[in-house]
């Protein structure tokens, strides 16, 4: 009895700090592949550049402040874009998924939209908004908006309607039907589309940093290609790897905390 | 007379049954304060150009124990949604009599539908419908969770629940709101037979405790003549036969008498050229 009790506990313990470790084996074992080959000089520096000067060249960034001011930048850009791009689409999500007339009203107008690729979109921004913060994130919010918009509809849509019928017979108001019942439902799928949407921010946003703007990492790379600083343009790529999984990451933590109901969830 | 009835609940839990006998008499008694009387008159209700139900006239007395039993399809299930208040009759009145409210009607599917990001306890909570935010709600639904058997699981996700206890916890749930009519939906037709005999043991003794008038529609002729006080056999969406179950509780499972009227009825819902 005693030791049954004990084993999860040993367990939670002791394996996270391996289990946290073995994802980052593969990279780390990529960087070392790497400044080894750099070292032995299988690798033109040209072309590649050894994982230590890359460190150089961001240590050197960091001081300057350079890095941080565009990471900031960037940050800022990017994070703004979602709240307003991932606000509309979970208010047309959640009208479309709850109003049939707002979907019918709606629906085909957006799925239409939805099918221009809105980097195609980017000479049209440069003319109407120019290389100004305000076309940054009109990119990231309609790259944005699309993910969610479909997947909390589809959370919505899909949220089991003898729950629904449950939730009625018991006397729920609508509000406390939407509260209780509806949008905790539609919530997985709702993450579903938030984690969609943190990948294409990011996309949008170095696409656009890169054509059209004078501060963040984007723009941070193409400057070194113009001084061929190959370290710097690493440096960069390297950051954007690194800015996805924290991104992604956050969106896991949340996701386990807002569904440990979930058995897919509550195991971990 | 009296006997000690331990009745197995899920292995770990048992329910003192020795003054079931002399307290579900008495409780009978009280049963019409207690109870809603149902009266339907030529009830009728259609999908599309189906009629589903032609013409229902019945009356139940506050307290009664009644079994619907019919084929599938023959509008059993949509004499109970009607009677629930889920689907509006085509024609046709349904009344409870002039006290009812509409915490007083409770329904138990044949899914246990809780919600599955809710704790057992919230779950429960659901059923006190207006007043989940009065003073004791937390103690009126515990209150109910331990009358099923589940006082321990009240702060357990419904996903780590057997099938049987979501449905005891569904039960809670319909219950806590103190029902004056209870309708089953077939609520045990997704458990094992095991299950289902102390499902409908604990169905039987919460009746006797509580007093409610209960309709219980099920595709189980042996449930229904043990459970119910009087069974009704539903052909082509009307009432074909009305019997009424004359024995004593608690009933014993297998009993010849059981065993003579369930024969009975299923020759009844089988017809004339089925039978041996």
């Amino acid at each position: 009895m005693s030791l049954i009790d004990s084993l999860p506990r040993v367990r939670k313990l002791v394996l996270p700090r391996a289990d946290g470790l073995i994802p980052w084996l593969v990279p780390f074992a990529i960087i070392l592949i790497w400044q080894a080959a750099c070292v032995a000089g299988l690798v033109p520096v040209r072309v590649l550049p050894a994982p230590s000067d890359v460190a150089r060249a961001g240590w050197k960034l960091l001081l300057s402040g350079e890095l941080a001011q565009n990471i900031w930048v960037s940050f800022w850009r990017a994070s703004i874009g979602f709240l307003i791009g991932g606000g509309i689409g979970f208010a047309f999500g959640l009208a479309n998924g709850l109003s049939e007339l707002s979907a019918k009203l709606t629906d085909t107008t957006l799925q239409m939209v939805r099918n221009v690729p809105h980097l195609a979109l980017i000479p049209l921004v440069i003319l109407w908004f120019g290389i100004d913060e305000s076309a940054k994130l009109f990119l990231v919010a309609l790259g944005v908006f699309f993910p969610i918009y479909l997947n909390t509809l589809h959370g919505i849509r899909t949220v089991d309607p003898q729950l629904i019928e449950m939730g009625r017979v018991y006397g729920m108001t609508d509000g406390e039907l939407f509260r209780r019942v509806i949008f905790p439902g539609a919530l997985p799928s709702i993450f579903v589309g938030i984690r969609f949407a943190l990948g294409i921010m990011w996309l949008t946003l170095i696409v656009a940093e890169t054509i059209a703007a004078s501060s963040g990492l984007g723009y941070m790379a193409m400057q070194a290609r113009e001084f061929m600083q190959i370290d710097v343009v690493v440096l960069s790529i390297l950051i954007y790897a690194l800015l996805g999984k924290v991104a992604d990451s956050a969106a896991r933590v949340l996701e386990r905390l807002t569904l440990a109901w979930h058995p897919a969830f509550s195991k971990v | 007379m009296q006997q000690v009835l331990r009745v197995p609940l899920s292995g770990t839990e048992t329910i003192d049954r020795s003054d079931f006998v002399p307290q579900a008499q008495a409780l009978r008694e009280t049963a019409e304060a207690r109870g809603l009387p149902l009266t339907i008159r030529d009830l009728r209700k259609s999908f599309g150009d189906h009629e589903v139900l032609r013409g229902i006239d019945l009356h139940i007395p506050a307290g009664q124990f009644v079994a619907i039993v019919g084929r599938s399809g023959c509008g059993k299930s949509t004499l109970l949604r009607l009677i629930a208040g889920l689907e509006k009759p085509t024609a046709g009145t349904i009344s409870f009599g002039a006290t009812a409210r509409p915490e007083d009607v409770r329904v138990m599917f044949q899914e246990p539908r809780l919600l599955p990001w809710a704790r057992v306890l919230a779950n429960v909570e659901v059923g006190l419908g207006r007043d989940r935010k009065a003073q004791g709600a937390h103690e009126r639904a515990s209150h109910a969770l331990a009358e099923v058997g589940l006082a321990d699981k009240r702060d357990q996700w419904p996903s780590v629940l057997s099938g049987g206890q979501k449905q005891r916890v569904a039960l809670a749930r319909a219950l806590v709101s103190g029902p004056r009519l209870l309708a089953f939906d077939e609520p045990l037709g997704a458990l094992d037979a095991l299950t289902r005999i102390t499902m409908q043991r604990l169905l039987e003794r919460v009746w006797a405790d509580q007093a409610f008038t209960a309709i219980l529609v099920t595709h189980d002729v042996s449930e229904a003549v043990a459970l119910a006080d009087r069974v009704l056999v539903i052909e082509g969406g009307r009432i074909a036969e009305d019997i009424k179950v004359e024995m004593t509780r608690p009933r014993e499972r297998g009993s010849a008498d059981l065993a003579t009227l369930e024969g009975a009825i299923l020759r009844e819902l089988l017809g004339p050229g089925l039978t041996e």
